[in-house]
């Protein structure tokens, strides 16, 4: 039971959700975006957060659309993650949205709530960062479309009210090779110890990574050595251990340095597949 | 725009029928069907979105009752354990003693159910992954997954 009361609003349209937003906020509404519902509801019950209202993002057709535009693939903030899995249509994201969670809440979670939550892993970014998809967001004016890097440093960096209407992917990266990983500490449904992503184009390697930092991320410098001449795989897997943007993470998961331990061991057997691949250089 | 503010009555499609409640807009849809219309095979067990026993479906596929708002379920079909009658899962069930204490028992039939309606020639991998969105503290597990088993074709 959630103890506090809030109004509800699903408009139909993106104007009419920000617009409805402003309005709630100007009264101290204090609203909250809404759409899979998972952490306003789990959030709301245990009091740690008390939105005066709820704007569901559901009906808009823009949100729910998954299919393919001019841009490329477009999948709407409010698609759930079984969907994403479900339809196939880019299988590196669906591999990771399968793996957070588990299936009953993916058939509720969004990837706009996901890539938007307060949970730190928020694992479902790592294929739209390594593809560098675009982002289309809705504010004071109108429809803006800006690249992923432009907009999320660690968390999605919105101006107050504004919020994700879908994502756009060049069709080139649906097909591309890529590798999965999730590491947890016992249970295959749990937070990670490390989730890597990681794909090869044109004999280049993207790597993306979550559970090591308090953030998501996408790191040039650690690109720039998994790609670099000038040592072994086995170097490379050690020199990205200090390479990171922020402290590992240290908890009851995973100590920093056992967080160390499975990245460099992870990042060498990666690195191993991708060699044996027909275009890998490594 | 749909709009609930305060106490506010809604229809709810439960099992087929036409249901009536009065919510407040924060109200999950566990206890309403619990509270409201009586339907108490959903269970309330964690109520964290961990456990699934109070898994019901909307519109075919699982959700957690108790994650979801009683207003957002307006205008979708909800179907819980009382909606399920004589169906060979059920049977299934009992034939392989897929329950201990029977707790979780409902929200594994909803799971199970929707799993062999979505995905009728569901691969192990499948089944494994749909299963572990559900808890069963006594740890039938495998009986569980046998029921599902004899269910499901070849």
């Amino acid at each position: 039971m959630i103890a506090h009361d809030f109004d509800y609003y699903r408009p139909d349209t993106m104007k009419e959700a920000y617009g409805i937003y402003q309005k709630l906020s100007a009264m101290d509404k204090s609203p909250a975006y809404y759409a899979g519902g998972s952490e306003v509801i789990t959030m709301s019950r245990a009091g740690s957060i008390l939105p005066g209202a709820v704007v569901d993002l559901k009906a808009i057709p823009e949100c729910t659309y998954m299919g393919f535009a001019d841009e490329g693939l477009m999948i709407g903030a409010c698609v759930t993650l079984s969907a994403i899995a479900e339809s196939k249509l880019f299988p590196m994201l669906g591999t990771a949205v399968s793996r957070i969670a588990d299936h009953t809440n993916q058939c509720r979670i969004t990837l706009g709530g996901n890539v938007c939550g307060t949970i730190i892993y928020r694992e479902s970014v790592l294929p739209l960062l390594l593809t560098d998809c675009s982002v289309y967001l809705w504010g004071a004016n109108g429809e803006r479309r800006v690249p992923i890097k432009d907009v999320f440093h660690q968390r999605v960096m919105l101006k107050k009210g504004e919020f994700i209407t879908r994502f756009a992917i060049d069709q080139k990266w649906l097909g591309v090779p890529y590798i999965h990983v999730k590491k947890t500490k016992n249970e295959k449904i749990d937070y990670p110890l490390l989730t890597l992503v990681a794909l090869l184009e044109g004999g280049d390697i993207r790597m993306a990574f979550s559970g090591l930092c308090e953030f998501p991320f996408r790191s040039s410098r650690i690109e720039d050595t998994l790609n670099g001449p000038d040592c072994t795989i086995s170097e490379k897997a050690e020199r990205i251990t200090h390479q990171l943007p922020g402290p590992c993470l240290d908890n009851l998961d995973g100590s920093a340095e056992y967080r160390a331990f499975v990245l460099k061991n992870t990042v060498y057997k990666v690195l191993q597949k991708f060699k044996e691949m027909p275009n890998g250089r490594i | 725009m749909v709009e609930y503010k305060g106490k506010c009555v809604i229809d709810l499609q439960v099992n087929g029928e036409t249901r009536t409640a009065t919510v407040r807009p924060s109200d999950v849809l566990l206890d309403v069907l619990r509270e409201q219309f009586g339907l108490t095979g959903a269970k309330p067990g964690c109520k964290n979105g961990d456990c699934g026993a109070c898994t019901v479906l909307m519109d075919g596929w699982p959700v957690k009752s108790c994650l979801v708002l009683a207003v957002e379920a307006a205008g979708h079909a909800v179907t819980t354990i009382e909606g399920l009658q004589n169906v060979p899962l059920q049977k299934a069930f009992v034939d392989c003693e897929a329950f201990q204490c029977g707790y979780c028992t409902s929200g594994f039939l909803m799971v199970c159910h929707s799993l062999m309606t979505q995905h009728p020639d569901a691969r192990e991998s499948v089944i494994e992954d749909w299963l572990q969105a559900n808890l069963c503290r006594c740890t039938g597990y495998s009986e569980i997954r046998n029921a599902l088993r004899t269910v499901l074709p070849d």
